[in-house]
Parts: C-alpha cells; sequence; structure tokens
C-alpha cells in the first residue's frame, strides 16, 4: 500500500528538479534535450494511456502529433506549400486541435471494434497512410513539406518559456489522466481493457469507451504536436513515417508501457541517447575499433534497436518496470534478511 | 406502473439514443446499404461515365469507351495482386499459425532483394548497366532463390533465438520483430546506401506485346504467373501433404496437436522458413518489378498489413482475396479519379479499409476470436 505513495512522491520530487532546471542547465540541454524530452514525453504518454487504460496499443498517437503539425503548418505558414493562410499562431491552435480531434474521433470509431494485435496493425496502416496521405496531397503539403511556421511573439527567443509550456502540460497531461482512471468513464474503460465481452453484457457501450479514449488520446498528441511544430518552425511527411512512428512507440516501450511516467522516462533515454551517444566512452569507442563503423553514432537506431531488443527480452515493462521491480526485491530482501535472522535466533534459543 | 415497465424494457439503451430493437436491426443495415450504393457507382463510373465529353477527365477512360485503357489498368491490378500475394501470403501464413506478428517481413522483403541484387552482378559480372540481354532465366531465379533462402533462414534465426519462448505474448513479439527491422533496416542503410537499385528481368521475359491498341510489358505477366505457381504450391502444400495438415490442424487448435505428439517446435520453424521465405521471393520480384530504395520495407510492411486486414489475418484464401482487392483498387483509382484529383488516390486504400472492417471487422475471411 505504501508504493503508490512513494511512486507519486518520486514523480513530485522529479517535477520540481524540472521546474528548478533552467537556473543550472545549460541553454542547449534546455532547449535541445529537455524540451524535446518533455514533447515527446507528452506524445508517447498518450500510448501509454491507451494502452495502460483501455489495453489499446495504438501507432497512430504520432500521426495524430503530425496532423495537428500540418494543420497548424497550413494555417499559419504565409509562403512555401500547403494552403498558406497567414493566421495568427495562437488562434491557428484551437482549429488544429478540433482538426485533430474529429480525425481521432473518426479513425478511432472505425478501429474500435479491433483488439489486441488487430489494434495495433490498424493504427499502423493508419500512420502510414498518413503520411502518404501528406506526401502526395499537394494541397495540404506535398513531400517537401510546410516551413517558416511562426511560434507565437510570447515564445520566439525564449526557449525556456516553450520549455515551461511543455513541461506544465507535461504535468498536466500525467495528472490528468490519472484523474480520469479514476472517474466512471476511467473505472469502465479498464473494465473494457480486462473483459470487453462481460462489460458488453453489463450494459456498456464497449467501442464508445474505445472510440473516446483514443480521442482524449488523439486531442493529447495533437497538443504535443502544436508545442513541436513551435519548436520546430516546420514540418514534413517524412517526420511523420513509418520510422519516427515506431521511434514514439519505442519510447512508450522503453520507458515501460504500464507506467504513464514511464513515457517521459523513455523519452529522456531516447533523446540523451541520440544526441550524447558518440559521447558515452564505451559506446563510441566501438564504433573506432570496429574498422567499419557498425556501432558509430550514425548507427544510432542500430543502438536504440539492441536497447529495445533487450529491454523486450529482459523486462517487457520497460525501464519503470525495472525500478518497481528492483523496489520491491530490495524491501522483500531486507523482509527475508529479518525473518531468517529472527528463524535463526529461534533456532539457537532450541539448541 | 405495471403496463409501462414492458415498453421500457423493449427499448435498448445504445449510446445516446433509444432504440427498440426493430430500429436496431434497420441501423445495423445502413452500412450494408452504403457499400452497396458506393460499389455501384463506382463500377458505373468505370464501365461507362468516366472520361466522357459530359463528364470529368480522367487519365483512363471507361471500359465501353476506350476498352485498351480499361484492360490495360485492369492488367496492371491484378499483376499488382499477384506480386501482393505472394509478400502477404508469408506474413498471414506465419501469423495463422504463431500469432506472431512479424514487423520484420517488410525488413526481410529488403534483405532478399539486396542480396539478390549482389548475386545478380556477381553471376552477370559487372555491377552496373546490366542489360536485360544479359540475364538469362538463370541469372534472374538463382538470385531469386538465394536472396529468399537468405531472407527465410534470418527468419528462422530470429524465430529461434528471440521468439521460441515467448510464444503467445503477441505484443512482446510484436515488439521483438520491430527492434529486428530497426536494426536490420539500419545496417542494411550502411551497407548498401540509400539510392534505389534494382534486379534486372530476364531477357526473355521482356517483351512488349498489343493488346487492344495498348502496349504492355511482359514481364508483369511472367511476374503474375510466378505468383500463380506460388499460390498453387502453397494451396498444395498446405491441403494436400501431412506437414500441410499439421499447420492446418495448428491455426485451429494448437494444444490438440501438441497433444497428439507432433512436435510444434519443428512445425513453427518450418512456417517460419516458409513465411520468410515467401518475403523474400515477393522482395525480389518487388526489386525487379519497380526496384528498391531506403523505405520500401516500410512500404511493403503497409502493403501486407493492408492485405491481410482486408482478407483477414491467418487465412490464405484471405490473402488472395485482399491481394485482389488491394491489387485492383491501387490501380484504379489514380486512373479512373478526375485528372486533378489522382493524388487523392491514397485515400482509397483507406476507404476501402473502412468499408471492409465497417462490414466485417476481422476481415473478409477473418474468424471471430
Amino acid at each position: 500500500m505504501k508504493s503508490p505513495d512513494l511512486r507519486t512522491a518520486a514523480v513530485a520530487v522529479s517535477c520540481v528538479l524540472l521546474v528548478l532546471l533552467p537556473l543550472v542547465g545549460s541553454d542547449f540541454f534546455i532547449d535541445f534535450v529537455m524540451t524535446r524530452t518533455l514533447m515527446l514525453g507528452l506524445a508517447a504518454s498518450t500510448i501509454v494511456f491507451l494502452s495502460a487504460y483501455g489495453g489499446m496499443d495504438s501507432l497512430a498517437q504520432w500521426m495524430m502529433f503530425g496532423i495537428a503539425g500540418f494543420a497548424v503548418g497550413n494555417l499559419v505558414a504565409d509562403s512555401g506549400r500547403g494552403l498558406k493562410l497567414d493566421w495568427n499562431p495562437w488562434t491557428a491552435v484551437p482549429v488544429a486541435l478540433i482538426v485533430v480531434t474529429i480525425a481521432a474521433l473518426t479513425l478511432g470509431a472505425l478501429a474500435a471494434r479491433s483488439t489486441g494485435i488487430y489494434f495495433l496493425m490498424l493504427t499502423l496502416t493508419y500512420a502510414v497512410i498518413g503520411f502518404y496521405f501528406f506526401g502526395q496531397v499537394t494541397t495540404f503539403s506535398g513531400f517537401g513539406g510546410v516551413t517558416g511556421i511562426d511560434a507565437p511573439d510570447f515564445f520566439l527567443g525564449h526557449p525556456k518559456r516553450l520549455y515551461y509550456a511543455a513541461l506544465v502540460l507535461s504535468v498536466g497531461a500525467y495528472v490528468g489522466f490519472r484523474a480520469i482512471a479514476r472517474t466512471p468513464f476511467g473505472m469502465a474503460l479498464q473494465g473494457v481493457r480486462d473483459d470487453p465481452v462481460r462489460m458488453a453484457s453489463l450494459g456498456f457501450n464497449v467501442s464508445l469507451h474505445r472510440t473516446l479514449a483514443f480521442t482524449l488520446a488523439g486531442f493529447v498528441a495533437g497538443i504535443a504536436g502544436v508545442l513541436n511544430i513551435w519548436w520546430n518552425g516546420q514540418i514534413d511527411p517524412t517526420s511523420i513515417g513509418i520510422s519516427p512512428t515506431l521511434d514514439l512507440f519505442i519510447i512508450a516501450v522503453i520507458g515501460g508501457i504500464i507506467h504513464l511516467e514511464g513515457a517521459w522516462l523513455g523519452a529522456f533515454v531516447f533523446v540523451g541517447a541520440n544526441i550524447y551517444l558518440r559521447d558515452i566512452p564505451l559506446l563510441g569507442d566501438i564504433g573506432g575499433v570496429i574498422g567499419e563503423r557498425i556501432l558509430a553514432e550514425e548507427r544510432f537506431n542500430t543502438v536504440i534497436g539492441i536497447v529495445l531488443l533487450t529491454i523486450m527480452l529482459v523486462s517487457p515493462d520497460g525501464i519503470a518496470g525495472i525500478i518497481a521491480r528492483t523496489r520491491e526485491r530490495l524491501r522483500n530482501r531486507s523482509r527475508t534478511n529479518s525473518t531468517s535472522t529472527v528463524a535463526t535466533g529461534t533456532n539457537d534459543s532450541h539448541n | 406502473m405495471t403496463d409501462v415497465a414492458p415498453r421500457e424494457a423493449a427499448k435498448v439503451k445504445l449510446g445516446l439514443l433509444d432504440l427498440t430493437p426493430r430500429q436496431i436491426v434497420l441501423m445495423r443495415r445502413i452500412p450494408v446499404v452504403i457499400v452497396t450504393g458506393l460499389v455501384a457507382f463506382a463500377l458505373a463510373w468505370v464501365l461507362f461515365l468516366a472520361d466522357r465529353s459530359w463528364t470529368a477527365h480522367t487519365s483512363a477512360g471507361s471500359a465501353i469507351a476506350e476498352p485498351g485503357e480499361f484492360i490495360v489498368t485492369l492488367l496492371d491490378g491484378i499483376t499488382f495482386a499477384g506480386l501482393l500475394f505472394v509478400v502477404a501470403s508469408g506474413f498471414t501464413l506465419i501469423f495463422g499459425l504463431m500469432r506472431t506478428v512479424n514487423m520484420a517481413h517488410g525488413a526481410f522483403f529488403l534483405f532478399a532483394a539486396y542480396i539478390a541484387i549482389d548475386m545478380q552482378q556477381k553471376f552477370v559480372g559487372k555491377t552496373r548497366n546490366i542489360q536485360n540481354e544479359d540475364v538469362t532465366m538463370l541469372k534472374w531465379f538463382g538470385p531469386l532463390l538465394i536472396g529468399a533462402a537468405f531472407a527465410a533462414l534470418l527468419g528462422v534465426v530470429m524465430q529461434q533465438l528471440f521468439l521460441r519462448w515467448n510464444q503467445g505474448q503477441d505484443l512482446r513479439q510484436a515488439i521483438i520483430t520491430v527492434a529486428v527491422t530497426v536494426i536490420l533496416a539500419d545496417q542494411l542503410l550502411f551497407q548498401y546506401g540509400g539510392l534505389a537499385r534494382r534486379v534486372v528481368w530476364p531477357g526473355d521475359a521482356v517483351h512488349f506485346f498489343e493488346i487492344f491498341g495498348q502496349r504492355y510489358a511482359s514481364s508483369r505477366l511472367f511476374m503474375l504467373g510466378i505468383s500463380i505457381v506460388v499460390g498453387i504450391c502453397l494451396w498444395v502444400w498446405l491441403n494436400r501433404t501431412r506437414m500441410g495438415m499439421v499447420i492446418r490442424a495448428g491455426v485451429d487448435d494448437q494444444e490438440m496437436v501438441r497433444a497428439l505428439g507432433i512436435n510444434v517446435a519443428v512445425v513453427f520453424g518450418i512456417t517460419f522458413f516458409v513465411g520468410s521465405f515467401l518475403a523474400g521471393m515477393g522482395g525480389v520480384m518487388g526489386a525487379s518489378f519497380s526496384g528498391v530504395a531506403l523505405g520500401t520495407d516500410g512500404q511493403w510492411l503497409l502493403n501486407s498489413l493492408i492485405v491481410v486486414i482486408i482478407g483477414g489475418l491467418g487465412s490464405i484464401k484471405g490473402a488472395v482475396a485482399g491481394s485482389l482487392l488491394f491489387g485492383l483498387v491501387s490501380a484504379f483509382a489514380p486512373a479512373y479519379l478526375p485528372a486533378d484529383y489522382t493524388f487523392y488516390s491514397i485515400i482509397f486504400t483507406l476507404v476501402v479499409l473502412a468499408i471492409v472492417l465497417a462490414v466485417r471487422p476481422n476481415g473478409l475471411y477473418g474468424r471471430n476470436e
């Protein structure tokens, strides 16, 4: 019973640390590592939410992220490809979020009757179709992508403000997702995850719950997408293609797909590995040792694949799972130690 | 009070609406009616209406006015469906027996294609500008078999090392194959670079002939022929041999097969070999047909997924139906969409998927679990 408290405390402490971070961290670290970590974590948390509470393993979340980005891009940019509507960056946000929510609602309704591995494949299909859609439909983008998308003036040239925005939204999503899990809707959703047939015979509309969960997740992923477009200033179809889609899923899986906070943990590991891989002494050397540099920094995907493979073979619930189990084991060990001393004590007295 | 109760009970709560059972039955028919209407319109458009003086301009004319263009589009669709079938049948075979979603299927496709390209260059003896005349049948089928065999071996190694001992955990297995894909695709990029490369068709297979006044390449028919042979071999193997019988029994009830004293582990290994072999064969055929490059693996994973989602996972019959439907739609959509909107053809794939799933959530030949 104590472990949830400990978990909340750990999350709260890391939140405080994240708030204080800009006081000590360099601008590069804040902007390129932590802001990206929070954005990717926010997007990955929707995968975790769907998986942990709804039993739906979705690969379409990165596409939702991208749809929001393309929507903002089309509305805000005033030159290049796309619709070039030249709107104010702030007014584009609600419209983009409505677009992504409608997309999520439609696609979710279509996928709501599929479960398990079928759902995974169907959402992967969505993701790739999304890639080809924005690639081929030149009305909205074309393969060149949309460029010159301005962030609101409030964020322009202030990376720390964007960092704090990402932090606030991440915390909001984390608290919100956990709160939703305790509402009647969240309870019913978890019931649907555990036994859809029984829930249906109890009178719950199973596919409606799945659809709404998917819509909510799409909305949150859309928020992350808007942040990303402010951070990045451009978006192209390749950035929502199959390999970034898998990357986001890998982030969720590395972190631990049943622990919500694992999403940000996984994102931190992923972004950190992406940027600092060449600085890790051992791995960096391997690149030089093996003549043809099979593990050099440009082979980042190989490294991340090996990490993923190892994690899946060793601990299917990711880093958060490893942490939870280590804690459990430490506690058990201290308990068994104390009982064994008691046992030897009684033995001694018998002798 | 008691009079009201039965009438209340007759209503069923359906989301926000209160409906009588009769209304619900009528509502269930709505998708079927819509689908029938859409299909009828699409047929009428392709057969009679497209590209007339009083309708929108399309790149191919309607079947009545321009039979040649119609036949060519039809052949394009069917030959592409043949290639789709070869790749997707391997995917569905593995899933049907083992419930393993092999996300590395596309990577095996690409791997076999690159091996075959290397082999063909060795066989022919030059590394660039290989002409069709340089390539005899042996110099095409040799690389085909070698490439496919390499893919099959890789598949078996992956299955034995990573998948054998967590049978039944389908998500974990899918993610493991994702990891293999990421590694393999990255190493292939490292070895072969990002440029498009291709296997060259054998000279004997490349001729052009006239059909209703249109030129058509026989290499596509050659590819279709190979696909049909593969399909027949697969059918004979699954339906007329002891091994096939065991596999079909395993699809239905794995525990029972195990209890009858059959070594299921060996059967799994063989199925994975054949499934990956088919991915590799498809890879070499695809590399001859349209070339391979960085990203082709993802594209063909998508193609296999669409085919098996339409046709139903685990069913060879479904793979045939799914390939034909997907192949025909992807040939007809760009040809018969109004000329300014051909880039919307990708949406038709999604529409077909949506229609099939709305009517049959487990695909055309899928089974309810």
